[in-house]
Order: structure tokens, then C-alpha cells, then sequence
């Protein structure tokens, strides 16, 4: 069994990794009823004797003693972590395992990459040398990030060269949330584009998420709870926004409900990896099925169902429900309508109490209503894992490499030409040393390659599915 | 003659133990429909085949387990040891941490040199507690990175170390609608070089099984264990031991030891026999078929049909191509039953359809950096693709 380190960036990606690793505990204490320090466990938690002081500490069998989270917790401004460090989770957190500065990155992209990051690359890579080592068999960095700001975005992507340059083996996943057209930080377009440029280069596969998104789910869930269906009531804890375990505070802060969202998302791509199953999935088979070309490494998630009825004999119509609701635009985590563009290809993650049947049968009915790309017409990953998620009884997780990504990415760059036209805050940037003119050229070019590639994959569309001539051969 | 099986890949691995299963079961059913003796001769034939004895008296699985994470094969030991009956040997598992990541060059070409060693030495370690070994039997998929990468290697290797063991693969054929998005690639990488080291391919796909499943047993919730078990019961009903055709009172004692290999005669030769009048209404050409019947009336049953010329190639005659082999003695408390092993063009359409889609994927380069990135380049595509055509207009031109 394999493990991975969550090294979460910036205010966004702190709160985002404080949810996951509240989640991730919740989940293993749910399956691992006896209390033993298990592979499964191992896999995001490291076993420590507390009682040792200095490193000798970890466990790797036996009762669990002490669990701390395989994270590096990175902000450059110290409100968010502390608050992480005072809060229920604070014993999950290696104290040596932070980097914090105090005067933050002022919203600024060049901030964050050039100066933070030649500041603080020795003590980073010391951290992320120090979680490596503290792994049998290291398989993937967990990034978490968000694009619109500073220090997530700038130091956030810093990372990821440090990682590919030091740890190249090991496969790197990055979660990134994207500024929403609303957004309240107006330089989120420069840090954006200026982020993908590194995005497209040193990640392997990118979850892009939109705070747009996140919003409608919560605002269905919320209608569906309050609507009170005649005869139904939606189980409180199965909420996928709910953090409903006894770590948090009663009271939700506005954005908890939307980092629920993702941090289910992390942890439904890993569960088959951790857990058993019928059809198990690795997180290295993620990459191989689903990025046919390197730089096409962009996937756009679903995750279904957002809540459980509290009718427990759920009928194989509700199963089929999940699926179809995996497709439509509304559970998609970003703004993106993938029924009506091109598929390149699609992963079916399923946990809980389905078998293959089911899988098959939702596959042939919702084929016919789906684009797939003429050399993959058949381009289905899936996984069968056996332990449902808290609160549910089954649940999916939809990866599609869609071109409907492209429009998000238009629109970005259509708000960064808008800034850059005006030569609007660009001297913010350009005071930074190493920062010039060309840096955000060559980040425009960067993304609007990627949109080419994405161009060229939706012209195929309107060509028939011809079979290519076979070789021949004399027998 | 003992069998040693070696199970690759969550596929192989979770096959395997059915199998076992089934084998161990049928061996121990009381309901043999035949004498006290016959039923002890059976026992004991299928004991030495496929178990080696323990101190204590459970019998272990003459098998090597091996896969690249170490899940699947937990619970399959777990599984083994719980039913209490039978179970595998404590020390016969090869086991990594990281998977190969569905990827056939990363089973052959890193984990294959890698571990070559120490899975070798453990097939050994089986070897040696044989008697007399018969053969090889070797479970993998070939959609997935280990069972097809590792599984197309390890054969290989059998094939230099122990060249007068028959090596018998049996091949999953994954469901057509995609397990693997990449499983064309692992299949047609998978099939060719197995084709250059292994004596016999027996076939399973995962479609057909999920039919019989699904319209013959009216199963409503298929799961993979369902498909396992039915694989199982198949396995179980040729592997079993039975009486060669010769009538002789011992059981046959090579169970892998059906001619499968068949060369085509040089072209010029003239035809054998009369050309059956059914021969227009045939959609399958046989090169060779066994049939294998158990339990009651074994030896008053009517093959004729088995033997018209109609459904065999014009240069083979059927007395050569059709082989039946019987025992009294009823598999699984079926009162009859009847397994058809058959090399014909049944698998002509499938390997056809992957064949063809995996060429459209190979000519957009999807997929193939994450090949060559561990040393199968488009060359090795290429001979592939080649062989694998080949095969396609042989099976054609029957």
C-alpha cells in the first residue's frame, strides 16, 4: 500500500486540507472499528508514540496511538493556520510539518513564486524530505490551491517545480479552485493565468473546482432539505457539505460547506486505492487512463448523490439516479456542461453496495447520449470499492477528460486581456524582481496553446467515426 | 502429474482462488454417482494435481500468488484460510507496494526484470514439491498492468527455464465497454508476446460470462464473484481428472496434454476427405475439439455430431481434430455434464474488434507517452499489431 502527502497552500487550500483531514478521520474511524493502525490508515496517517520526543516516534503497527496527518501546511500569513493549530484538529498536525510568514502575499502572484519562494525553497524542501521519509512507499503529492490569489497561487505553484525536480517518481495531483467571475480580487486573472502556465508544465493531472459551482450545489441541497418532500427526510450526516462529526464547531462558516465538497472529492478518489474492492483503483491508474496526452492533464469532476434519503432499501431506480445525475451540469464542480461537448475519456469511481451489473447497465444507457473522441469510443475507467462513504451507501465519482473545460478557460483569458490591455496593477507585478512583461506573454501563450489543443479535439466532432485501414499481411 | 498454478494481478489472484475452490469441493463431494473406490481414485488424482499435503492435513494450493499491491492477495489468503478446508502456503506470495498503474510496459518492463528473481524462486520452491510436473497454469487478465505486463514476462521466463513443462495461459478477456481505457493496448501487447512463449491461450471474456450470468442463471445483481464462480465451475470440469480415451483404468495423467498445437499443411497438398454436405451452413471452423462428459451414461453418449467433417478445417480429418474424454464419476453433483474445449474461429470477432480499436487509438498516439516512458516504443506497438494480423488471416482462412 502506497502513501501520500496533502501539502496545502494558502488561506483556500488550508481551509480546503482542514476539512479533508476532519473527513479523512471521520471515514477511518467509521471502517476501522477495532482501533488498529492499518494500511488503509497508513495511507494519509502516520502512528506516533507521543511519548518519544524528536522523531524516533512512529509506529507502524498495532493500536493506533497517536495519528498525525501527512501534511505540509503552507500560508504566509499566519490567521489561518493558527486558527487550524487552536482548533479541535490540532494534535493531527505535526508542529514541525508548517511554514507560515506573517505578512502574506498581498494578492499577488509574483509575491508568492519569486520572492516567498526563493525565501522559504530550503525550508520547504526539508519538509517535504522529512513527510517523504516518513513514507514506506511514497506515491503522490496532494496539492490543494487556489488560483485567484497570492500566496496559493504564486507559492502554490512554486511547489510544483520543487516537487518535479526532487521527488520525479512521485505523481503529482493538484486541486485547484478557480476564481469565479464574481470574484472580490481583481488581480485573479494575472495570478490565474500566471498559475496555469505552471499547471500545463510541472502537474501531472489538475481537479479544477470553481467557487461558482460549489455555491449552486449548496444552494440545491439546501432547497432540497428545506422543501420537505412529503415522506422523505435527507439524514443529516449524509450530507456531502456536512462536517456533522463531533471535530468542528456547531456553527458553519460560509465557505465550510463548499470545502466539504472537495475535501469528499479527495477522499472518494483515494478510497479505492485504501479500500478493497471488487475492481481496485490506483492512483497511478488515474494518470494512465485519463491523460492521453501530457498536457491535455485537466479533469473535470462529479460527485454523487449529494445527499441519502433516509429510505435505506434503496431500489436499483435510485442507483440509476446516481449515474445519471454524475452527467448533468448541475454536479459538475466547475462550470462546465460535459454531455455537450467531447469526451477524451471518463473514469467511474463507485463505492458501497454496487457490483458490476449495475455498472455495466448505467454505462450502455448513458452512452448513447454522450460524445466520445472517434479513437476512444469505448473510453471507460472504472472502480468498484466496497466501502461506502460515512453517511451513504453507495456513491460515485465521476472524472471526465471533457473538452468542456475550455470555456472556463476562455473566459479567463478573455478577463486577463481585458486587465492587461489597460496595463491595470501590472506594476504590482513588475516591481518583483525576476517579474517582466514577457512572464505574462509567455503564460497567455502557454494557456492559449492548451485552448488550441482543446479547438482541435471539438473539430473532430463534426467528422464521421471512420475504422483507419488495418495492416496487411501475407499469411 | 501435478499442475502448478500461478495466480498475476487482482484478476488472477481473485480467479484463482475460485478455482481452487471449485476443484476442492467437487473433490470432496460425497455424491460421486460411482463407487466408493472410483470416488477415492479421483480424490486423490485431483489431490495430486492441484494440493500438496500438510502436516496437519489441510491441503495447500500447489499455486504462486502475485501481484503488485498487496490487497488483493490479503484477502485472498484470508479467504483461503478462512473456509478452513484448504488454503495457500504461508510463503508462497510475491507481493509490491505500488501497483503498475494499468500500465502493461511498467508489468514488463520494470516490475518483470525487477522481481524476475524472487517470483522465480518462488515458482521453483512449488516445482520441487512435485513429483512429476505436468505443466504450468498461469491466471492473468489482460486489460490491467500486472496481470498482462508481468503475466506476458513471468511466461516468458517459463518458457526459457522449464521448456518441456506445457505452459497453459488463462486469459480474461475484459468486457468490451471499457474496464481499462487502455485495455486495447495491454490486450494486443499482452496476446503477441504470449503468443511467441505459451502452448495454449484459454479464453474467458468477461461479456460472455456476464451472459450466462445474467440470462442463464436469472443471477439479478451480477457481481464479479458470481463471474469468478462461474469461471471456476468451467475450469473445474476440464481440469478434473478423467480417463483418456484409450479406456485405461488409470486417470489421464497429463491433464494439459491435449495436442493444441496445429500446423497448417503446406499449400499444394491436397485436401483430406469428402467435403461434408453441411459444410454451407457452418459459421465456425474448428481446428480441434475436445469434448469432456461426466457422470452418468458417459459411454453409451452420442458424439456424431462432434465428428462431421463439416465443422473442422479440410486439412485435418476429424478422427484427428475431435477427442472425447470420460469419466463416471459426476463433477459438482450434476447427475451429466458436458465441457467443449474448442480451437476454432470463435474468437476471431473478438480479437478482430480489439485489434481494430486499438489500431484507430495507436493512429491518434493517445496514450503511448505513457509507454514509452518505460521502454515499449510505437516499434513495439508495431510488431504487435503484425503478429496479431497474422493471426487474425489464419484463423480467417480456415
Amino acid at each position: 500500500m502506497t502513501q501520500s502527502v496533502v501539502v496545502q497552500v494558502g488561506q483556500c487550500g488550508n481551509q480546503i486540507g482542514c476539512c479533508f483531514w476532519d473527513l479523512a478521520l471521520r471515514e477511518h474511524a467509521a471502517v476501522n472499528q477495532k482501533g488498529i493502525y492499518d494500511e488503509a490508515i497508513s495511507s494519509f496517517f502516520r502512528n506516533v508514540d507521543t511519548r518519544v520526543v524528536g522523531d524516533g516516534g512512529n509506529i507502524s503497527k498495532g493500536k493506533i496511538c497517536s495519528l498525525k496527518a501527512r501534511a505540509v501546511l503552507i500560508d504566509m500569513e499566519e490567521g489561518v493556520v493558527n486558527e487550524i493549530l487552536q482548533g479541535p484538529l490540532r494534535d493531527v498536525f505535526d508542529s514541525k510539518q508548517l511554514i507560515t510568514d506573517i505578512s502574506g502575499s498581498g494578492n499577488n502572484w509574483a509575491v508568492g513564486h519569486k520572492v516567498f519562494g526563493r525565501l522559504y525553497q530550503e525550508q520547504i524542501l526539508e519538509k517535504l524530505r522529512k513527510s517523504a521519509e516518513h513514507c514506506d512507499c511514497l506515491q503522490c503529492f496532494f496539492i490543494i490551491h487556489s488560483m485567484g490569489g497570492g500566496t496559493g497561487s504564486g507559492l502554490g505553484t512554486f511547489l510544483l517545480k520543487v516537487l518535479e525536480d526532487e521527488f520525479p517518481e512521485v505523481y503529482r495531483f493538484v486541486t485547484s479552485v478557480y476564481p469565479s467571475g464574481e470574484d472580490d480580487v481583481i488581480t485573479s486573472p494575472y495570478n490565474s493565468i500566471l498559475a496555469m502556465k505552471e499547471l500545463n508544465e510541472h502537474a501531472d493531472c489538475v481537479l479544477p473546482i470553481d467557487n461558482q459551482s460549489l455555491f449552486d450545489i449548496i444552494s440545491k441541497i439546501d432547497l432540497m432539505v428545506n422543501s420537505g418532500k412529503l415522506g422523505t427526510t435527507i439524514k443529516p450526516k449524509s450530507l456531502v457539505t456536512s462536517s456533522a462529526g463531533a471535530l468542528k464547531k456547531q456553527h458553519q462558516k460560509p465557505f465550510d460547506a463548499m470545502n466539504n465538497i472537495v475535501a469528499n472529492l479527495l477522499l472518494n478518489l483515494t478510497s479505492s486505492a485504501r479500500f478493497e474492492g471488487s475492481l481496485n483503483m490506483d492512483l497511478n491508474e488515474i494518470s494512465m487512463n485519463l491523460v492521453p496526452f501530457p498536457q491535455l492533464h485537466y479533469l473535470v469532476s462529479s460527485l454523487t448523490p449529494l445527499y441519502t434519503l433516509a429510505d435505506v432499501n434503496i431500489p436499483t431506480r435510485r442507483l440509476d439516479q446516481m449515474f445519471s445525475d454524475a452527467f448533468s451540469k448541475d454536479h459538475q464542480l466547475i462550470r462546465a456542461d460535459p454531455k455537450h461537448s467531447l469526451y477524451l475519456a471518463c473514469a467511474l469511481m463507485v463505492r458501497g453496495n454496487v457490483q458490476v451489473s449495475d455498472l455495466r447497465r448505467n454505462i450502455e444507457r448513458l452512452k448513447p447520449s454522450l460524445q466520445f473522441i472517434s479513437w476512444n469510443q469505448e473510453g471507460w475507467k472504472t472502480s468498484l470499492c466496497s466501502v461506502p462513504p460515512v453517511g451513504h451507501s453507495h456513491s460515485l465519482l465521476a472524472l471526465a477528460n471533457n473538452t468542456c473545460v475550455k470555456p472556463t478557460f476562455m473566459e479567463l483569458r478573455e478577463r486577463f486581456m481585458r486587465l492587461y490591455k489597460k496595463k491595470a496593477h501590472l506594476h504590482h507585478y513588475l516591481q518583483i524582481e525576476g517579474m517582466e512583461e514577457s512572464c505574462f506573454m509567455e503564460a497567455v501563450s502557454s494557456l492559449s496553446a492548451l485552448i488550441e489543443e482543446y479547438n482541435q479535439l471539438d473539430a473532430t466532432r463534426s467528422m464521421p467515426v471512420e475504422d483507419l485501414p488495418r495492416l496487411s499481411v501475407a499469411v | 502429474m501435478s499442475i502448478v498454478t500461478v495466480q498475476l494481478g487482482q484478476c488472477g489472484n481473485q480467479i484463482g482462488f475460485e478455482v481452487f475452490d471449485a476443484l476442492y469441493s467437487d473433490s470432496h463431494c460425497p455424491q460421486g454417482l460411482c463407487s466408493k473406490r472410483e470416488n477415492e481414485v479421483y480424490q486423490a488424482s485431483c489431490k495430486e494435481r492441484f494440493f500438496s499435503e500438510e502436516e496437519n492435513g489441510v491441503p495447500i494450493a500447489r499455486a504462486v500468488l502475485v501481484d503488485m499491491e498487496p490487497k488483493v492477495i490479503n484477502q485472498t489468503l484470508s479467504k483461503a484460510a478462512q473456509s478452513g478446508r484448504w488454503k495457500y502456503g504461508q510463503h508462497s506470495c510475491f507481493c509490491q507496494k505500488q501497483g503498475s498503474g494499468n500500465n502493461w510496459a511498467y508489468g514488463y518492463s520494470v516490475h518483470g526484470p525487477r522481481h524476475e528473481e524472487s517470483i522465480m524462486n518462488l515458482i521453483q520452491n512449488e516445482v520441487e514439491k512435485c513429483d512429476c510436473l505436468s505443466g504450468f497454469f498461469i491466471i492473468m487478465s489482460m486489460a490491467g498492468g500486472t496481470g498482462s505486463g508481468l503475466g506476458a514476462f513471468i511466461t516468458q521466463n517459463l518458457q526459457d527455464h522449464y521448456s518441456n513443462s506445457l505452459k497453459m495461459n488463462q486469459i480474461i478477456w475484459p468486457y468490451g465497454t471499457g474496464e481499462v481505457i487502455v485495455q486495447n493496448y495491454n490486450s494486443i501487447l499482452t496476446l503477441s508476446h504470449l503468443y511467441r512463449s505459451s502452448d495454449a491461450l484459454l479464453v474467458h471474456e468477461n461479456d460472455a460470462v456476464h451472459k450466462i450470468c445474467a440470462k442463464l442463471m436469472n443471477i439479478k445483481q451480477i457481481s464479479f464473484s458470481d463471474i469468478n464462480q462461474v469461471l471456476a465451475h468451467q475450469l473445474g470440469s476440464v481440469f478434473q481428472p478423467t480417463y483418456s480415451m484409450e479406456g485405461s483404468y488409470h486417470y489421464r495423467r497429463n491433464p494439459l496434454g491435449i495436442d493444441w498445437q496445429v500446423r497448417p499443411p503446406l499449400s499444394g497438398l491436397p485436401t483430406l476427405g469428402k467435403v461434408s454436405l453441411n459444410r454451407e451452413l457452418h459459421f465456425n471452423t474448428s481446428i480441434a475439439n475436445l469434448v469432456i462428459l461426466r457422470g452418468k451414461d458417459v459411454h453409451s453418449a452420442d458424439l456424431g455430431g462432434f465428428k462431421d467433417p463439416a465443422l473442422y478445417t479440410s486439412w485435418l480429418a476429424p478422427v484427428n481434430a475431435f477427442n472425447v474424454w470420460k469419466t463416471q464419476r459426476a463433477f459438482s453433483k450434476y447427475e451429466k455434464s458436458a465441457a467443449l474445449v474448442s480451437n476454432s474461429q470463435f474468437l476471431l470477432k473478438p480479437l478482430d474488434t480489439i485489434v481494430g480499436k486499438a489500431w484507430n487509438m495507436f493512429a491518434s498516439k493517445a496514450y503511448i507517452h505513457q509507454y514509452t516512458k518505460f521502454g515499449i516504443e510505437e516499434e513495439d506497438f508495431l510488431d504487435s499489431f503484425t503478429l496479431l494480423e497474422q493471426v487474425v488471416a489464419s484463423y480467417c482462412n480456415l
